[in-house]
């Protein structure tokens, strides 16, 4: 194997060397966040210096944002088709939005019920605000997914209890891209008069979203997602749901929030959602032929890549790819990305703080030895074709430098262990293999 | 961009980008792989050993880049060494010759550490007669 001699042939870059010296960089990262718009930062500019007035305020400093703010709720109720601007609340971020909106929920209706009904590939921020509840004394269902990661109608019909007083399924999936059925969701929580909180952070300003049609008591998002600033989250409420303060403090928000609303984030939010509004259709067709370009130029250049989740199609958001290549883990893809440009995630163990796989991974079933070589791609406006080519080309390189220094690459040509995505009959699996070596029981 | 922001220093990432001795060695004398039961990354080190000496050192790893520089770091380190000082080597020194690893990366350091204990113990199976003298070798203090 080692005679063999992969050529490593991109611009490698040495640690003194500054990474500037690399030919393109392409920012594929677009799920943690976006460039702010030049029209979004010159909306927020004067907030920060000339109207820099406290929306608590009844003079003129204090109204004129007032004013701003109700422009923005104007504006990010647009995005989401909800017809009071009055029910859009702002926090700080989507974490902030959801604990909200599971904490608010559950500690309102203590006494209808203590139970929380969420899909089992929540983002952390649900699945850590239920855990919160759970050593209180709340309980929780988390219904399955199907392998692609859609969530089983069936299950979620059959959580749900007299006792359950919010139902969680987030619009689309944070790390497989998958889209749930929201319209069925929404029909199945209104028939049993339950009210339904749909995370879209992973979905607003690329996806339409439609809070009627969904029946949805609460919505979240985030303006970061969709080139607005950080610090502008929104949780819309309609009056379906009851809903406590969960920071304490003044009146600000309806009573709902307290504390100082970040007005130039605000401001530059509702501007990004005002676009985002205008451009949702180009941006999802615009990613759409990138998904596709991207996934059949990696899938035909690498054996023994697979992509998780839904197939490109309408059950997948048209910006996410996740992917897991076989015998390396995502890592040293990662980094080796970074050294060339291209700016990725991962959901492998080690890049997590508590070396765990991302629990997405585990819900879908993934093997173990498939996550441990995940990489996240996520796709934005200003990618091209040339960005898309570029990428294909340095991965199939970076995919070929790893094996080459993988132990499971070399067994797996020996015959001693098998592929998981096109088994060949031949050998263990990389599960058992990594047992016995490991001496743990496989995962 | 005009500064370089690595997610490791310096020294970790040029093992990681030009990692030394990767591979594995034709006719090892002794070949050990080990996976961290933390993460479920995989390392495997061969050693071609003359005289008692550990003559040649190769790795092969499925890890982090701190697993790669690791392993990188630990089979330089070891040439050159008799068996019985390779016996008592650490992943600490490992990580002292990488200019320190993030707390949550010491395991893939304590990784090389037991691959090239599986390594030198395959070894003594095949030549139970080194065995012997390092077990009549006195141990120094
Ligand atoms: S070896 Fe798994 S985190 Fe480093």
């Amino acid at each position: 194997m080692a005679s063999r001699g992969f050529s490593f042939q991109m611009p490698s870059v040495g640690p003194s060397e500054p990474i500037s010296r690399v030919m393109r960089h392409v920012f594929l990262d677009h799920q943690s966040a976006t460039p702010v718009l030049p029209e979004v930062f010159e909306a927020m500019r004067p907030y920060f210096t000339e109207y820099f007035g406290n929306a608590s305020s009844l003079h003129q400093h204090g109204l004129r944002v007032r004013d701003a703010l109700a422009t923005s709720r104007k504006q990010m109720a647009g995005l989401i088709q909800a017809d009071n601007p009055d029910d859009i609340f702002f926090t700080s971020d989507g974490t902030e939005s959801s604990n909200l909106a599971i904490k608010g929920v559950a500690y309102a209706n203590e006494r209808k019920g203590r139970h929380l009904v969420v899909s089992a590939t929540e983002h952390p921020s649900v699945m850590n605000s239920v855990e919160f509840l759970e050593k209180q004394g709340w309980t929780c269902t988390r219904v399955g997914v199907t392998p692609a990661g859609l969530i089983k109608l069936d299950e979620l019909e059959a959580a749900i209890t007299p006792q359950t007083v919010l139902v969680a399924v987030h619009h689309v999936n944070h790390d497989i891209g998958a889209i749930q059925p929201m319209r069925e969701v929404g029909r199945l929580c209104a028939a049993k008069g339950v009210p339904l909180y749909v995370d879209c952070e992973a979905s607003a300003g690329w996806l339409p979203i439609d809070v009627k049609d969904w029946g949805a008591a609460l919505v979240s998002f985030s303006a970061h997602r969709f080139y607005g600033p950080k610090g502008a989250g929104v949780l819309y409420r309609n009056r379906k749901a009851r809903i406590v303060s969960i920071l304490h403090g003044g009146v600000q928000e309806g009573g709902r929030r307290a504390g100082t609303e970040n007005v130039p984030a605000i401001v530059g939010g509702g501007v990004a959602a005002a676009i985002a509004a205008d451009r949702l259709q180009a941006r999802i067709a615009h990613t759409g032929v990138l998904q596709k370009r991207l996934w059949d130029g990696l899938s035909s250049r690498i054996p023994y890549i697979q992509l998780n989740g839904p197939l490109p199609g309408p059950d997948r958001i048209t910006t996410n790819l996740n992917l897991s290549t076989e015998f390396i883990e995502g890592e040293g893809q990662l980094l080796l990305c970074d050294l060339n440009g291209i700016a990725v995630a991962s959901g492998s163990s080690c890049v997590s703080k508590s070396l765990k796989i991302s629990h997405v991974l585990g819900a879908i079933g993934l093997d173990h030895a498939l996550a441990q070589g995940n990489i996240i791609m996520t796709l934005g406006e200003a990618n091209t074709v040339e960005d898309v080519d570029y990428v294909v080309e340095t991965f199939a390189t970076i995919v070929k430098k790893l094996r080459g220094m993988s132990p499971m690459w070399d067994e797996f040509e020996r015959g001693v262990i098998d592929s998981v995505i096109a088994p060949t009959g031949r050998g263990k699996s990389f599960s058992a293999h990594a047992a016995e070596v490991s001496g743990k029981p496989a995962h | 961009m005009s500064d370089t922001y690595t997610l490791y220093n310096p020294t970790v990432m040029d093992h990681f980008m030009n990692p030394r001795n990767m591979g594995d060695l034709k006719d090892a004398d002794g070949v050990g792989e080990v996976g961290a039961a933390a993460c479920g990354d995989i390392m495997k080190i061969s050693l071609r050993i003359k005289d008692g000496r550990i003559e040649d050192a190769r790795f092969k790893t499925f890890g982090c880049g701190s697993a790669i520089a690791s392993s990188s770091m630990a089979t330089e380190l070891i040439k050159g060494r008799t068996i019985e000082e390779a016996l008592s080597f650490s992943n600490e020194e490992v990580v002292d010759a990488l200019g320190g690893l993030p707390p949550v990366k010491i395991h893939c350091s304590v990784l090389a550490e037991e691959a090239l204990k599986a390594a030198l113990e395959d070894y003594v199976k095949r030549h139970p007669e080194a065995a012997k003298a390092v077990a009549a070798q006195p141990v120094s203090a």
